[in-house]
């Protein structure tokens, strides 16, 4: 047994006090003080004014546009996932490094520049502006716009997470499966898919969190139309410039529901794909 | 002749023409890297090329005058310096509570851990009203800070502040990990050999960590400079003083100046990919000198 004694020690000398508390203000400060905000100037009129601000039709409309675009943003990202994962993490082939680091760079672009390259190519006038208005389609200022700005925004989300673990687990389970005589398709769904299950529900979380929450790039394409283009998070916006602080607070409140819910999902899920990572050693030493 | 000569060859034990990918015994490649190309080429490379070539419109001329034009130049520097200057307190705290969550046991470690996850789950509007309301001369922090004769609401010190929790995430992740796999008999080591705690920590213990102190400072730096959400509502956005530069490419695209929106989107782009590459050229020039 490795002598553990450095590890997690109980908070006993003076030192450790210090930093634990030190640790903890200053999270009370940066994360704990902002989110008890949302939550007190959300209900500190009563809960009637909470729930008056989800009769606005516009409310409803900006919470029905969230859910539409999450819906189509959050599974087109996660079939990419998978398909990238499947030709990056399974074959070898020149300009990998290349593609990687593509997929990789929409995480440092700002959400803002997210939103501008839809504009420079489909605004009134984008390389595709004048197309577009000939063919009388509106992306720029319509839902459109509004889905591929969080496309772009989530792109990575859902790649990154199955990647690095696929390129770990290796091919030999689906090579010998594929050797058995399975199908493609066969292989995908009942070797590739069980081993990836719990880090794809990871990434689609992420994604989705990300993708309902999104405000820069969104902000940018929308148009910012009442009941017509505005996602929940421009209503938010919205709601407080016009110095309807409740109403903002009470809508900002189920975002942040939403976020709070993404991490306890997103605890467990963690210690589900732990305890299947300790799992698996064990399982092949059974095997004499 | 050539023909049948090399038909009349022995077969070579490689294939003579080298594919540009390796065979393998798994099928569905051509699918998924149709697809996989084409999600990119249309999600990620034709937004790019736009980015890329719209800025030049008027030549380099234009661009050189959208980005040295006061007003930008004052927003790019504000949400560079606020973004490195956050990054900065970030390292340090993010070490702190990575520190704390990896050696200590008290209670509630496992929801503090989760918290700190929180701003990249928070939509940023939600954390931008709520920072601007905390911060504000009424609000909680605000009323405490304002005797002081310390404003942070509606000036540039308000981007520095909704920054603080934009990156910590990140450089806690970044060392967690590390913190965790860290091999206690070295430091043991140190101890018994007489080092006193701090010179454990600083001989011993940061050097191991320096490659993802770097690289969670890295990203926290990067994803800073390009914030919106959490920043636009305490930020106050007066022109020259505390506007942000994800903002001057907001009000370009309203007056329709697409070429300067470009120019400032451009220019934000490429400095993050600097620092990016910047950071890891250190992390390789530090591996390397470390495994000599």
């Amino acid at each position: 047994m490795i002598p553990r004694g450095l590890e997690h020690r109980r908070v006993n000398s003076p030192t450790a006090v210090i930093l634990v508390t030190l640790a903890l203000a200053w999270l009370a400060l940066i994360i704990g003080a902002p989110l008890a905000t949302v939550v007190v100037e959300a209900f500190g009129k009563g809960l009637d004014a909470f729930l008056a601000a989800f009769r606005e039709p516009d409310a409803l409309a900006s919470i029905r546009l969230t859910l539409l675009v999450a819906a189509i943003a959050v599974p087109l990202n996660a079939a990419f996932g998978l398909a990238a994962a499947w030709s990056i993490a399974r074959f070898e082939f020149r300009g990998k490094a290349a593609l990687l680091t593509l997929i990789d760079l929409p995480l440092s672009m700002s959400p803002v520049v997210a939103g501008l390259v839809w504009v420079l190519l489909f605004g009134a006038r984008g390389w595709f502006g004048p197309l577009l208005e000939v063919a009388g389609v509106k992306v720029i200022f319509a839902v459109p716009g509004i889905i591929l700005g969080t496309i772009l925004v989530t792109v990575p989300l859902i790649a990154r997470e199955l990647i690095p673990l696929m390129t770990e687990q290796g091919a030999d389970e689906e090579l010998a499966a594929t050797t058995l005589g399975a199908g493609g398709w066969t292989v995908f769904r009942r070797v590739t898919l069980p081993n990836i299950r719990w880090a794809l529900l990871h990434g689609v979380l992420l994604c989705n969190a990300r993708a309902m929450g999104e405000f820069g790039a969104v902000s940018v394409v929308s148009g910012h139309i009442r009941g017509l283009t505005e996602t929940l998070p421009l209503h938010v916006e919205a709601l407080y410039n016009d110095y309807d602080f409740v109403g903002a607070f009470s809508a900002a409140t189920l975002l942040a529901g939403l976020a709070v819910v993404t991490l306890v999902a997103k605890t467990v899920l963690e210690q589900l794909i732990r305890a299947g990572q300790a799992v698996k050693p064990a399982q092949e030493l059974a095997i004499p | 002749m050539v023909a049948l000569d090399a038909a009349f060859a022995p077969a070579p034990l490689k294939p003579a023409r080298r594919s540009w990918r390796e065979h393998s015994a798994l099928p569905g490649f051509g699918g998924a890297f149709g697809f996989t190309l084409l999600y990119v080429g249309l999600i990620i490379l034709l937004p790019l090329a736009a980015l890329a070539a719209r800025p030049w419109e008027h030549g380099l001329g234009g661009v050189v005058d959208a980005i040295l034009q006061p007003r930008t130049l004052a927003a790019l520097r504000l949400s560079f310096l606020a973004a490195a200057g956050a990054a900065v307190v970030n390292v340090l705290t993010g070490l702190l509570i990575a520190w704390v969550l990896t050696r200590y046991d008290f209670p509630g470690r496992g929801v503090v851990d989760a918290l700190v996850d929180l701003p990249f789950a928070l939509p940023t509007a939600v954390a931008g009203i709520a920072l601007a309301t905390l911060y504000s001369p009424g609000g909680w922090i605000g009323s405490l800070l304002q005797p002081v004769g310390l404003k942070v609401a509606y000036t540039p010190v308000g981007v520095f502040v909704a920054l603080l929790a934009v990156g910590l995430p990140f450089v806690v992740r970044a060392v967690q990990p590390v913190l965790e796999d860290l091999d206690a008999s070295l430091e043991e080591a140190a101890q018994t050999l007489g080092a006193r705690p701090l010179q454990t920590f600083s001989r011993v213990i940061l050097p191991a960590l320096t490659p993802a102190l770097l690289t969670g400072f890295a990203l926290a730096f990067a994803r800073g400079a390009g914030e919106y959400g959490s920043v636009i509502f305490i930020a106050g956005n007066m022109p020259g003083v505390s506007e942000i530069a994800p903002l001057v490419i907001v009000t370009r695209l309203e007056g329709y100046d697409y070429a300067g929106a470009a120019s400032v989107g451009l220019a934000m782009l490429a400095v993050s990919l600097i620092v990016l590459v910047a950071v890891n050229s250190i992390q390789v020039a530090l591996s390397r000198r470390g495994s000599r």
